[in-house]
């Protein structure tokens, strides 16, 4: 057992547990990036090219806030939910609003 | 399991977690991250060092900087060699790319163009007489990736783009290391002023923050930069989704980027005679207010739909984007102006790429990039050598008592021999192998890399075996000498000895050899550091938990001030 981990987490199976929120951080934080660059590409009031060239600049901010928000004390269903759920809505939304033909 | 969390949900549980994203994203990124800091170091100077490493060139250079008053041919008439020489050796070709001299009107002049496979290729042309440079000449030139192996092992490894993905991911991981160690150093600009000696890790933890503090927003600027540099790669989803329905990336890169080499011309198949350049190269200067034109690139020439691209010259811009003009190949009409007014996120992201590579900056900006990338390297080092500090005075008692210390502490402590004493031994054997290899070995260039690896991994191999002082100073010590002995193996192998290069030039020569004394010297001075640390050891060995000398502290300091 690793009690430096468990300390710091007051983990229960802490390798799990630890795993998930990292795969949280890592994965959903990409996604959530990936879903902040697919929608300001659709909404940002600029020529499309300048609106998805914005939005890939802003996304690695936006990775850096989010793994940083991961490994704050939130639960890990929290964690999951509010890096996956924020992503699914943005990414749809720019799906939407331009990806799926529509948009200028 | 809730109940727990809501207690924690404080701010010293925010700090605290924090810490531990701070302390394990940093340790399993930094000796990843002190290669490429390094490496990415050396690479401000990448163009010197391939100068060095290319002594069959210094005679010419030499020569070269001494008729610089002498004049070479015009940029006329440069473009107009360039141009015959295209249209003799390359007609068929779809893209004719050409550079008829720098800014000030000398330099190269050097002549691309997109072979059969649509691949890039390329040839120099003599700037006064028109004729392509063989290389060959009277003399074999050693091959040599130069100052490039640097460039290129920072952003991919020398391993594709596997490599190009890694290096991403510690970039990514070094962002987070910034913010969250921020974040967990609430006092710390208070801390960047406060010194503890004798308080055992808190000198290291000192020192990390000085490094860390003191060249901040350069840490902060040359990390994203670098992601952003390849974010078409890291970060593609935007503009796939949005021009999924608008004509796929290939228009987003014309639309982004418009006048450049990517933009897609379609031969029509009929014939036509190129319209005369010098017509518009004369409206491009004028319309620059009379900036030189630095790129001409003719998309499909001899075609019916011929374009012509005229881009500004670089200059002392910040950004890496320069206006482009584009003309109708045929008539030499004018199609349109690009990049006079900037569009706001591409030329941000021009500044962010310009400022990653620095490009822009006179010789003294560089120098500045270069000492902020070493103190970036310190800062990594320092970290490294905290966590394992602090993890050593856990086996305290175990230590006292005759016992080892644990497999994880054995295993960084090796790690970190092999990447931060290491590393500098196996650039070092690069420069060497360079000079001491025969000129005419096969896949030469291959041959001086695989030396810098071999002579990194031995020295991994033995930091993981005997992670012991000695081992810090042998390999300190050896890394010292192959620098600082550098100028005299340049002076033996080569035309330019430091007293020659100094006086007459080339000065790129003379620079080099400066600046290997001097990390030589810093190098030697961190030998001297382990050797009084090792010294206290032997003299206290019963003292569990021994103050370092605080003349390390002062060094320590002294180092991470830039020196």
């Amino acid at each position: 057992m690793n009690t430096r981990t468990s300390s710091s987490f007051s983990f229960r199976s802490p390798a799990l547990r630890l795993v998930s929120r990292v795969a949280a951080a890592v994965l959903g934080g990409y996604a959530l990036a990936s879903a902040v660059a697919v929608f300001l590409a659709a909404v940002l009031p600029a020529a499309p090219a300048e609106a998805a060239l914005g939005g890939m600049q802003f996304s690695f901010a936006v990775y850096a806030v989010a793994v940083i928000w991961a490994f704050a004390p939130v639960s890990l269903p929290r964690a999951w939910a509010g890096l996956l759920l924020p992503a699914v809505v943005l990414a749809g939304l720019g799906l939407m609003l331009r990806g799926a033909g529509g948009g200028a | 399991m809730s109940t727990k969390k809501t207690k924690a949900t404080s701010q010293g549980g925010f700090r605290q977690a924090q810490a531990w994203l701070h302390t394990w994203c940093g340790l399993w990124f930094s000796w990843l991250l002190f290669a490429v800091f390094l490496t990415g170091t050396l690479a401000v100077f990448d163009e010197p060092i391939t100068h060095w490493m290319t002594p069959e060139h210094h005679a010419e250079e030499a020569a070269a900087a001494a008729k610089k008053g002498e004049p070479t041919a015009d940029r006329a008439q440069r473009l107009a060699w360039g141009m015959a020489y295209m249209a003799e050796h390359h007609p068929g070709a779809a893209m004719w790319e050409l550079w008829p001299s720098d800014a000030q009107g000398g330099g190269e002049l050097k002549v691309y163009w997109f072979d059969a496979n649509r691949q890039y290729a390329g040839a120099s042309l003599d700037p006064a007489t028109g004729r392509p440079i063989k290389e060959d000449v009277g003399h074999a030139t050693r091959a040599t990736l130069g100052g490039h192996h640097f460039v290129d092992f920072h952003y991919e490894l020398h391993a594709g783009t596997v490599g190009l993905w890694i290096v991403g991911i510690a970039a990514m991981a070094m962002l987070v290391a910034l913010v969250s160690g921020v974040i967990t150093h609430k006092r710390i600009f208070k801390d960047f002023f406060t010194f503890r000696p004798k308080k055992g890790q808190r000198s290291w933890l000192d020192a990390h923050n000085v490094t860390a503090v003191l060249a901040l927003p350069y840490h902060a600027m040359i990390t994203y930069t670098g992601l952003v540099t390849l974010m078409f790669m890291y970060m593609p989803w935007g503009p796939q989704v949005a021009y999924k329905a608008h004509g796929g990336t290939d228009t987003f890169f014309a639309e982004a980027f418009p006048g450049g080499v990517r933009t897609q011309i379609k031969a029509s198949g009929t014939k036509a005679a190129l319209a005369p350049l010098a017509p518009m190269v004369a409206q491009a200067t004028a319309h620059w207010d009379g900036a030189p034109v630095g790129r001409i690139v003719v998309h499909q020439p001899n075609d019916a739909n011929a374009v012509v691209s005229l881009t500004r010259a670089e200059g002392r811009h910040l950004s890496y984007d320069q206006p482009t003009m584009q003309f109708n190949g045929t008539t030499g009409a004018l199609i349109g102006t690009f990049g006079d007014v900037p569009k706001a996120a591409a030329e941000t992201r021009g500044v962010l790429y310009g400022l990653h590579i620095g490009r822009f900056a006179d010789p003294l900006l560089r120098a500045l990039f270069f000492l902020s990338g070493l103190a970036g390297c310190l800062m990594v080092a320092t970290g490294l050598l905290l966590w394992a500090v602090k993890e050593r005075q856990k086996y305290a008692k175990t230590l006292k008592q005759g016992g080892r210390i644990g497999f994880g502490l054995r295993l960084v402590d090796g790690l970190n021999l092999g990447a931060i004493a290491g590393l500098p031994v196996a650039m070092a054997a690069f420069f060497w192998a360079n000079r001491l290899l025969p000129v005419d070995v096969a896949s030469r260039n291959d041959v001086e890399i695989r030396w810098f690896f071999i002579v990194w991994g031995a020295a991994a191999v033995l930091g993981l075996l005997r992670p012991t002082l000695r081992m810090w100073q042998a390999q300190l010590a050896l890394g010292a000498l192959l620098f600082a002995l550098l100028p005299v193996l340049n002076a033996l192998t080569g035309p330019a000895p430091l007293t020659t290069s100094l006086r007459a030039g080339p000065s790129a020569v003379a620079g080099f050899d400066l600046v290997a004394i001097a990390l030589g010297l810093g190098l030697a001075g961190a030998t001297w550091l382990v050797e009084r640390k090792r010294r206290k050891a032997v003299a206290a060995p019963k003292k569990a938990v021994k103050p370092p000398p605080p003349a390390e502290l002062a060094a320590s300091a002294a180092a991470g001030q830039g020196s």
